[in-house]
């Protein structure tokens, strides 16, 4: 789960990170009413979980109560790269002497945690990464060991951050990795984190990344579960428990597991289909979930060709032609639906869909021919 | 031969009751003629569960026993414990099919692994397990896809498109050594790599199917493995060819993000290593079937 900015800010200030007071609101006045209480100057700043904001006058400073309004009416309802505004967060303008970067995540590679540190803060910084990638300093983790204050303070030193800033950065990196750690984070990123004027060091930004699979010892979290910024199918579909991510192609495609949905994609691509969406019913599906998978894909006028492509391992392939035939008798559906099941349990299931087999449901054998017959059905019907 | 697990590999399943999904998939694997020799669960040692006798520790069962891998099916809150206890026990080969364990858990698990037990090889989690046709199989492929006899080996990220690639070369009437599922987690306890240069080793094993995924480095690793270390020919495919960048499509850790990991730069460091690229699961069969009838007698 991607945190908004005042939401990760938030977090961050569990565990001790600075960070500029501030109030997340919806509306202008709210806005007006928050900076009073904050005092301004202030920073108004929309809350969309993409980046470039900056650019596309999605952050205004505003030095008073005009310029608060003024701030709020064009940013609010503002479409930044297909994300449209509905919330800001108002916070009290902070003085910069000096912009860094610092982040934690995985390396998936060497497997352990790898925080990267930057005194060239502030801009892109995958631009630095390959204009000048020495600008960067890396430290690997061993999440054994964990990060002291003494280690931090060398990573910084490396990083060209000035000796003057050095204890008030390493304090803020030994308190962002217990963010991380503690906070089951798979990305704790703050650019700009910036040395103010008097000697103090604050994060700017928020970037957090939340692991759902960690989601269970964090109840914390629960309020910050957004599901009203998905479009309502990608929404309909995670209350269902689906994995669903919309294309813009023409034959719906239901699979098991994330690789196999993946491969059926590409498949359907290669014999000149498109298809309308990746959706993965996960392993060890039942009838039901099947019959939600159906249900969600239906909900797309897109859709004129169903693919359902199950091998069986967990998943029992019979679950999954029982629930096919439930969905036909609760969900109406128009789009001919075309399976392909093998794995554990193949035989029962192909003796159920025999039974239920029409003009709208057919079996076949191979994962090429049903996405050739899907794909065919898909064109017949534009 | 085959890899990591044959018909003398004894099998420890931990957390078991008569309704947990370790029974089910145990009583399979069983079925299928694995040697599952034990089960745990700290409130019910001394009884017997299906035949299999249940102990309250790995380290009790080890003793009685002499299991000598271990098949985890427990929820994601338990399975970090489980898997150090069986390492602790002194079993060499962990199979953990649990899904959704925490991705700062199985880092902590996989640091204590390499640091305190080094002798201890983990499969997972999540991921389908392992089978070496006809001998030995741990975790929950169906187990009937797959053709004793060799000599192809196989390596998947991804659970579902391994048991198609199975599939696709026992339609072909290719028989298989050894399939590994290492999983898509984040961190998973065997790469590409280990199990590449276990069939490298193995002298039944004579061609080896990759399938891989969008997301990560393991695959562009695997790639100079194979161009260095492996002479025996290799067939990969990637899923995820017409994934859109910067989307997480499911869980399973496959992630795009830029231009690294995406399929298209690992196909092409495959190609570069000398690997047959192949762009659909059917697809990588046939290639296969065209390398083994090339094989010499």
């Amino acid at each position: 789960m991607d945190l908004y900015e005042y939401q990760g800010k938030q977090y961050f200030a569990r565990f001790g990170v600075p960070v500029s007071p501030g109030e997340a609101v919806d509306t202008v006045e709210d806005a007006l009413g928050a900076a009073e209480r904050l005092g301004y100057p202030v920073v108004v700043k929309a809350q969309v979980r993409v980046g470039g904001r900056g650019k596309a006058g999605g952050v205004r400073l505003a030095a008073d109560a005009a310029a608060t309004r003024a701030a709020a009416e064009a940013i609010l309802g503002l479409d930044i790269k297909g994300h449209v505004v509905r919330r800001l967060w108002v916070e009290r303008a902070t003085d910069i002497a000096a912009e860094y970067y610092a982040s934690f995540t995985l390396d998936r590679t060497n497997k352990t945690h790898l925080c990267m540190v930057s005194a060239e803060g502030g801009v892109e910084i995958e631009q630095v990464a390959a204009e000048n990638p020495e600008a960067i300093a890396r430290l690997a983790i061993d999440p054994l060991d964990g990060l002291d204050l003494e280690a931090a303070r060398a990573l910084a030193s490396r990083a060209q951050i000035p000796t003057a800033a050095l204890d008030g950065v390493a304090q803020v990196l030994v308190d962002l990795y217990r963010c991380y750690e503690q906070g089951d984070a798979d990305l704790v990123e703050v650019n700009p984190l910036v040395l103010t004027p008097d000697g103090r060091v604050h994060a700017l930004d928020a970037k957090v990344t939340l692991d759902d699979s960690a989601a269970f010892r964090h109840p914390e979290w629960e309020p910050w579960r957004d599901l009203e910024s998905l479009e309502p199918r990608e929404r309909l579909a995670r209350e269902r428990g689906l994995q669903y991510v919309g294309l813009d192609g023409d034959v719906g495609i239901i699979a098991n597991g994330a690789g196999l949905a993946m491969s059926t994609c590409d498949v359907v691509e290669q014999v000149g289909g498109k298809p309308a969406n990746f959706l993965d019913i996960g392993g060890g599906a039942s009838a039901d979930v099947m019959a939600s998978a159906l249900e969600v894909i239906t909900t797309d006028e897109k859709v004129r060709a169903i693919l359902v492509n199950v091998f069986g391992g967990i998943t029992r392939c019979d679950e999954v032609a029982r629930g096919i035939v439930q969905a036909l008798g609760r969900v109406h559906i128009t789009a001919p639906i075309v399976v392909r099941l093998d794995g554990t349990n193949a035989e029962e299931a192909r003796a159920i869909l025999a039974e239920h087999a029409s003009e709208t449901l057919q079996a076949l054998p191979t994962m090429l021919e049903a996405a050739r017959r899907a794909s065919e059905l898909a064109k017949e019907a534009r | 031969m085959s890899i990591f697990v044959d018909s003398t590999t004894k099998v420890v399943v931990q957390g078991i009751s008569p309704t947990s999904q370790g029974l089910y998939h145990a009583l399979r694997n069983r079925a299928y003629g694995t040697n599952v020799v034990a089960g745990t669960n700290p409130r019910r040692g001394g009884e017997v569960i299906e035949g299999i006798p249940v102990f309250a520790s790995v380290a009790e069962a080890v003793e009685a026993t002499g299991a000598n891998a271990s098949f985890i099916a427990v929820p994601p809150a338990g399975a970090p414990a489980a898997i150090l206890e069986a390492a602790e026990a002194g079993v060499p080969f962990v199979v953990c099919i649990t899904e959704f364990i925490p991705a700062h858990d199985e880092a902590r698990v996989y640091a204590t692994l390499r640091r305190n037990y080094p002798g201890t090889r983990l499969l997972g989690p999540n991921c389908p397990g392992i089978i070496s046709a006809g001998k030995a199989n741990i975790g929950i492929t169906a187990g009937e896809i797959a053709l004793a006899g060799g000599p192809v080996g196989l390596v998947s990220r991804s659970g579902t498109v391994f048991y198609q690639a199975i599939y696709e070369l026992t339609q072909k009437g290719i028989g298989q050594t050894t399939g590994v599922g290492i999983g898509g987690d984040p961190v998973p306890g065997t790469g590409f790599v280990d199990c590449l240069a276990a069939f490298q080793a193995d002298p039944e094993t004579r061609a080896v199917i990759m399938i891989g995924e969008i997301g990560g480095t393991e695959e562009e690793r695997a790639a100079e493995f194979i161009a260095t270390e492996m002479d025996k020919p290799v067939v990969c495919y990637i899923a995820g060819v017409t994934a859109p960048p910067g989307r997480k499509m499911g869980h399973a850790g496959a992630i795009v993000s830029g231009t690294s990991g995406t399929a298209a730069a690992k196909m092409a460091a495959l190609e570069r290593a000398g690997a047959l690229v192949a762009h659909n699961p059917t697809q990588a069969g046939e290639m296969m079937a065209e390398v083994v009838a090339g094989l010499p007698a």
